[in-house]
């Protein structure tokens, strides 16, 4: 085939939609490069998911039907997906890097001796020459990287890196293609799939959220965001390690592992902007970021930025509140 | 149960980064740096195991003579001792190239247990975990928020942070290698006399020499070849003027905003 390979990604029976991120990151570059598309689901008794997929642009669905694959498992999905690619001879595979992918995507490329390009934001083509952007640090700095290997080349894209709305529609052909399972080679056990007690508190209703982040340094100084929380009447919220230490509790914690929230205001102080955090907060419908570097991928997405110290800016800020406030 | 902890020491979060002249990396002479985030919470979870059930903790790390700084908060902690992987020649390789090295290390040690952290602060790749389990043969498991070895230390049952909320157990025959999520225990401090301790403990050190990888296994399949900030998208209103004047510059936003 020597095209393009998308891998779907669907859990329990449900198409995961950040794949027609992946899908239209496969549409864009076999125009650009010339190359065929085709989109590989793996599972068992998914077809309707297959359907579906073959209502958007691409050359063929290969359905991967195989009793093994009904639970995930980082084992039965990497064999299988190996198999296809033996099977397909891509020249890329494409992923959305999800949980999912990162938990089977370097096993299955490492079992190739490849090496998988992960979470790359966007990607340049200059003369037939694929670079990949990946960012590194946290966010802060964006890397080009070059590729130097052969068929398949593996490349995961962070969600979000492009509009899966985009997608363009057409009618792909579905195929079956049959793999080699056996229980033995699949060496988990996949147990219960739940969720944790309900969260007591609901910020997904707020209207102005003040959000700390490790800026804060100590548990103590959370007080500082706490009088800046209520002078604006609002709710706090935190980035995860403030929950991880236990300076908040976890139902704060805001992001792709924690609550998504859409508040009219969301005043990030001491946060770096990491994209687990964006996910959980990019809806808001102002963003407020107070920020001592004023490289912090925060300001990327702030609406209005302040860049100083919050220990500095908070009380400052506490203060011109209360004397609006009082002077109504 | 011998658990090896795979710590990488990455620059601190609260470093400024700069890039460098040539725009091929970052200006690394005078970071500071810290134990990834993540491998710290690897380095409890070890340590909690081996204090219920025995054994040894081995701390396993790649990189430049100034990471046995972060091996000896390891050892602090009370980590039974370690080996550093130390030759110029494995620093900047892709995931792939680089676990090659630490698999060899790790396969010659012996292990119950591989941890690691879910993801470096630095490079980012998510891979090492998954790789090690790979190359090594063994199974592994990503996103770790709880790790119970079962009765017999035969298994271990795992809880993997999904997305959403979810979460799911998964259990898996030892030998095997999991990924640590940060927040799934409450790191300790070292205290005086763990790190009077940790000076009579044992760091071995390795390097390529030790090590039969051809050169075609650590050539490196991605390479970082400029970096750069990035460019925003969304055009921010930074405002300026001291603490005080930009606070009361924002309250007038705010008011306009008409959330005061
Ligand atoms: C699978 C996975 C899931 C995750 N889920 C989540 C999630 O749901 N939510 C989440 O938040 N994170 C999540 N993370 C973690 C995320 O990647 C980041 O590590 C985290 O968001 C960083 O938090 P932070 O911004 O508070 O800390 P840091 O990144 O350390 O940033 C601190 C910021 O404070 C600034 N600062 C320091 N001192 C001052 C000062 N005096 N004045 C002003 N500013 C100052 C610094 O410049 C820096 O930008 C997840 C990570 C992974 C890998
Ligand atoms: N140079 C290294 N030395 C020791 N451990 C490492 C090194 N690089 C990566 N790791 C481990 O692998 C994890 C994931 O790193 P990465 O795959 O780079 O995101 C880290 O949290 C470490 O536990």
């Amino acid at each position: 085939m020597s095209g393009i390979l998308v891998f779907a990604e669907q859990r329990e029976g449900k198409l995961n939609r950040v794949t027609y991120e992946a899908v239209l990151a496969g549409q864009r570059l076999s125009a650009q490069m010339g190359l065929s598309l085709s989109v590989a689901l793996l599972g068992f008794g998914v077809d309707t998911i297959a359907q579906e997929l073959a209502t958007k642009k691409a050359n063929t669905i290969y359905l991967v039907n195989n009793e093994h694959l009904q639970s995930y498992t980082p084992d039965g999905f990497s064999l299988a997906m190996r198999q296809v690619i033996q099977e397909l001879q891509p020249k890329y595979v494409l992923l959305a890097h999800t949980y999912l992918v990162r938990d089977f995507a370097p096993k299955l490329a490492a079992s190739m001796g490849k090496s998988l390009i992960a979470d790359c934001v966007s990607y340049k083509l200059e003369e037939g020459n694929l670079t990949l952007v990946r960012q590194i640090f946290q966010g802060k700095i964006n890397a080009d990287v070059s590729i130097h290997d052969s068929a398949p080349i593996l490349i995961s894209f962070q969600a979000g890196a492009f509009r899966g709305d985009d997608v363009e529609s057409g009618s792909a052909e579905v195929k079956a293609l049959s793999v080699k399972l056996s229980a033995e080679e699949i060496r988990l056990q996949p147990q219960e799939l739940f969720r944790e007690a309900k969260q007591s508190v609901d910020l997904t209703q707020s209207k102005i959220i003040v959000s700390v982040g490790r800026g804060i340094k100590s548990q103590e100084n959370i007080a500082i965001v706490e009088k800046l929380a209520t002078a604006l009447e609002a709710d706090i919220g935190a980035s995860r390690p403030i929950c991880d230490s236990g300076w908040l509790p976890m139902d704060r914690q805001i992001g792709s592992s924690g609550q998504t929230v859409a508040p009219k205001l969301y005043l990030a102080v001491g946060i770096s902007g990491a994209i687990q955090h964006v996910v959980g907060m990019k809806n808001a419908s102002a963003i407020v970021a107070i920020n001592k570097d004023a490289n912090a991928p925060i300001f990327d997405i702030a609406d209005l930025g302040i860049v100083g110290d919050l220990f500095e800016i908070v009380p400052a800020l506490v203060e011109e509140i209360e004397k609006a406030k009082a002077e109504g | 149960m011998k658990i090896i902890v795979c710590v990488k020491q990455v620059p601190s979060r609260d470093a400024i980064l700069r890039i460098n002249e040539t725009g091929t990396w970052i200006q690394d002479r005078d970071l500071a740096y810290d134990v990834n985030e993540p491998d710290a919470y690897a380095v409890e979870e070890a340590l909690q195991i081996k204090e219920k059930l025995g054994g040894e903790v081995v701390i396993c790390s790649l990189g430049p003579d100034r990471v046995q700084m972060a091996i000896k908060e390891g050892l602090s902690k009370g980590a039974d001792r370690a080996i550093h992987i130390c030759d110029p020649a494995l620093d900047n390789l892709d995931a792939l190239a680089q676990a090659r090295a630490m698999a060899e290390v790790i396969g010659k040690e012996g292990f119950d247990l591989i941890f690691t952290g879910l993801q470096s602060d630095d490079y980012g790749f998510a891979q090492t975990g998954v790789i090690l389990g790979e190359l090594l043969g063994v199974p592994s498991a990503t996103i770790a928020m709880a790790v119970e070895v079962q009765e017999g230390e035969k298994s271990v049952r795992v809880k993997r942070e999904l997305e959403a909320g979810w979460f799911q157990w998964y259990k898996l025959p030892l030998p095997a290698s999991i990924t640590i999520q940060s927040g799934l225990n409450q790191p300790r401090y070292a205290t005086l006399k763990g790190i009077m301790n940790a000076k009579k403990k044992e760091i071995r050190k390795v390097t390529l020499a030790d090590l039969s990888l051809s050169r075609e296994l650590l050539t490196p399949k991605q390479k970082i070849e400029r970096v750069s900030f990035p460019v925003k998208s969304k055009k921010t209103e930074i405002i300026d003027g001291s603490a005080k004047e930009a606070a009361a510059k924002l309250v007038t936003k705010l008011k306009q905003m008409r959330v005061l």
